[in-house]
């Protein structure tokens, strides 16, 4: 069976899930209603008890994090639409198709969590998803659901969307908020944790779009329902984007343990032009990779751990039998280089090296000394090169760069090394 | 050189948008982008007037982030280099694009009509390879359908870019069903949003 959370109005209704009209006619804004007449805590209890994680990346459990709120006031509930992990376009998807459901998330988490200004923070190349979720707002705002004595209820909610402007990094939490403040997009060390002292050193959530796009349905069917849904320690659906090369890309809501066999080449359509399967990227270009022996596993966070990569950012990237797999992690390590904002010295350096010694061996200029040197460079970043990864850093991002490292040279070494002796051509 | 009072209205109901004014600086430093064509120490300096804080800070800030250009073309194409536009031939769109208009990546044509750049996923995976013209996306591009893009933009030197037209006329398959039409277009090289610039029919 099925079943859909996210996705069902913009399946049935594509031209016009993104208004209010069509959001209200199909049960839109109930959820707030039965949402205001619950004390807060309440609220609170009922996330909680879905076990619902994060789906930004970091998968840490919503209803626990909201708990780590300080008493202080006023507090922030800041939503993190700034997705930029490669393979990744999920969220894209659900502020452009159905915006009020975000938005409705948006009101009943900042009741639960006695917030009165709420922040969208897009990133700078969505465009056209800030203008529909502040196009949502403004009907929202019209309808009575947003400003102030919300549907009589005397509570009061402010939404503002912010843009950010080309940095990955601003989808860390803590730089997100610096971005917000105005300054450089850069981490802050935790603790103190956003919930203590995020925003404007006031407490704060952080949230990514799908987690708060689930709650209107959390409210309405209870946590337990959403508790019911896929196996334990993974529950209830997740929007996978679905690229590279495969027959059907696109984002796929999906109950969590299924097989990858079934979402890459039932849901995916197979691999590209009748090719063969030679490995994939199971959670955004952070993730190390899987290969065709992973194709029974389950969809799982558990399982994910146990092969030592994760469903982070919800982003699968396939790619096929003629992959060049030194070439593919290059524009993987490239991007981490491009994106590192430059605070802490291993991954500002060491991605930076990385990427340069993956130029030269695609360039038919690599050493034999070059592939354990990429693996000494990885393990100054993330020590011992495990999973998770340690970390030298202030956040992930580094740690981030080693994962394609690790994951060619544990798959494909030979591949490498071939390069290098150049008994295959160089290039891509 | 101050802001026009059409500008300097933009910008205050802007800041009113924050608890604290030096949040603003992000859409301000767009607003500035839409006054001079492009991020200018005079537009900055608004911009540090404006939230309370130095040029010497705004510069600080503005310099982090890779959509507040010093130099940029009338329109800017940015073509998507990551993962899932790598796998299917982002390269050979790029090096289609630089060929035809004569621009390399990185760079501005001499008489400011583009600038060219490769750029870091932009979330259009699905649609791979993907560009963006003035940030607004166009999906399931081909080496062809590129120069097209670009000889159009060129020829035509549309006053509005919108998604779905680019879409239309260049694109192949998108990451997913984009519904109606959006009419809202950029009319410069920074995002379509709000205050900031926007053209609709």
């Amino acid at each position: 069976m099925t079943e859909q959370i996210l996705t069902t109005r913009m399946d049935a209704h594509p031209s016009d899930s993104h208004t209010l009209a069509r959001y209200e006619q199909t049960g839109g804004y109930a959820a707030l209603r039965k949402a205001l007449g619950m004390k807060p805590e309440a609220i609170a209890e009922e996330v909680k008890a879905s076990n619902i994680a994060g789906r930004g990346g970091a998968g840490f459990p919503t209803g626990v994090k909201w708990g780590f709120l300080a008493p202080s006031t006023p507090r922030y509930l800041v939503i993190n639409a700034d997705e930029s992990e490669p393979g990744t376009f999920k969220d894209r998807q659900l502020l452009e198709r159905d915006p009020h459901q975000l938005v409705e998330g948006i009101i009943i988490s900042s009741f639960a969590l006695g917030v009165n200004h709420a922040f969208v923070y897009v990133r700078g190349e969505y465009p056209r998803p800030a203008r529909r979720i502040q196009a949502a707002l403004e009907e929202a705002r019209d309808a009575g659901y947003l400003g102030d004595d919300i549907l009589g209820s005397g509570f009061s909610l402010d939404v503002t969307v912010h843009l950010g402007a080309g940095a990955y990094i601003c989808g860390e939490e803590t730089a997100l908020l610096n971005s917000l403040e105005g300054r450089r997009g850069e981490p802050r060390i935790k603790p103190p944790f956003p919930a203590v002292e995020g925003l404007y050193a006031q407490p704060t959530i952080v949230n990514n779009v799908e987690t708060i796009s689930n709650i209107p349905w959390i409210i309405t069917n209870g946590g337990a329902a959403y508790d019911a849904i896929g196996p334990e320690g993974s529950r209830g659906t997740r929007l996978f984007s679905v690229s590279g090369h495969v027959e059907r890309p696109g984002n796929y809501e999906i109950v969590m343990g299924m097989t990858w066999r079934n979402l890459i080449h039932d849901l995916g359509g197979g691999i590209r032009g009748g090719k063969e399967l030679k490995c994939w990227i199971p959670g955004g270009a952070s993730a190390p990779w899987l290969v065709p022996d992973n194709l029974d596993e389950p969809i799982t966070v558990q399982a994910c751990a146990r092969l030592g990569t994760m469903l982070g950012s919800g982003g699968i990237v396939v790619m096929d039998e003629t992959t060049n797999v030194v070439a593919a992690a290059l524009s993987l390590v490239r991007f981490f280089a491009h994106e590192s904002c430059g605070k802490c010295t291993p991954c500002r350096e060491g991605a930076t090296w990385l990427e340069r010694i993956l130029e030269r061996i695609l360039h038919g200029e690599g050493r034999h000394s070059d592939l354990d040197l990429l693996l000494d460079v990885s393990d100054n970043i993330s020590p011992g090169l495990r999973w998770p990864p340690a970390m030298t850093t202030i956040c992930p991002l580094g740690p981030s760069a080693v994962s394609p490292i690790t994951s060619i040279m544990t798959h494909f070494r030979h591949e490498v090394a071939a390069m290098v002796s150049g008994e295959v051509p160089a290039g891509v | 050189m101050t802001w026009s009072p059409a500008t300097s209205e933009r910008a205050d109901a802007i800041v009113a948008r924050y608890p604290e004014r030096r949040s603003a600086v992000m859409p301000l430093l767009y607003l500035a982008m839409r006054e001079d064509g492009r991020l200018t120490d005079e537009g900055m300096k608004e911009v540090g007037d404006r939230t309370g804080i130095t040029a010497a800070q705004v510069l600080a800030a503005a310099s982090f982030y890779t959509m507040y250009k010093r130099e940029v073309g009338r329109h800017l194409v940015s073509v998507c280099r990551s993962i899932s536009c790598h796998l299917l031939g982002s390269q050979a769109v790029l090096d289609a694009v630089a060929d035809e208009t004569g621009v390399p990546d990185g760079e501005t044509a001499l008489d400011g009509s583009l600038s060219v750049e490769s750029v870091e996923c932009i979330g259009a995976c699905g649609g791979a390879p993907a560009i963006q013209v003035d940030y607004e996306m166009v999906e399931g591009m081909t080496p062809d359908s590129a120069r097209a893009l670009v000889r159009w933009l060129l020829d035509e030197s549309p006053e509005v870019i919108r998604s779905d037209d680019l879409q239309g006329r260049f694109g192949g398959s998108p990451s997913f069903d984009p519904g109606p039409v959006d009419p809202v277009g950029a009319i410069g090289p920074f995002p379509a949003f709000g205050p900031y610039g926007t053209a609709a029919t």
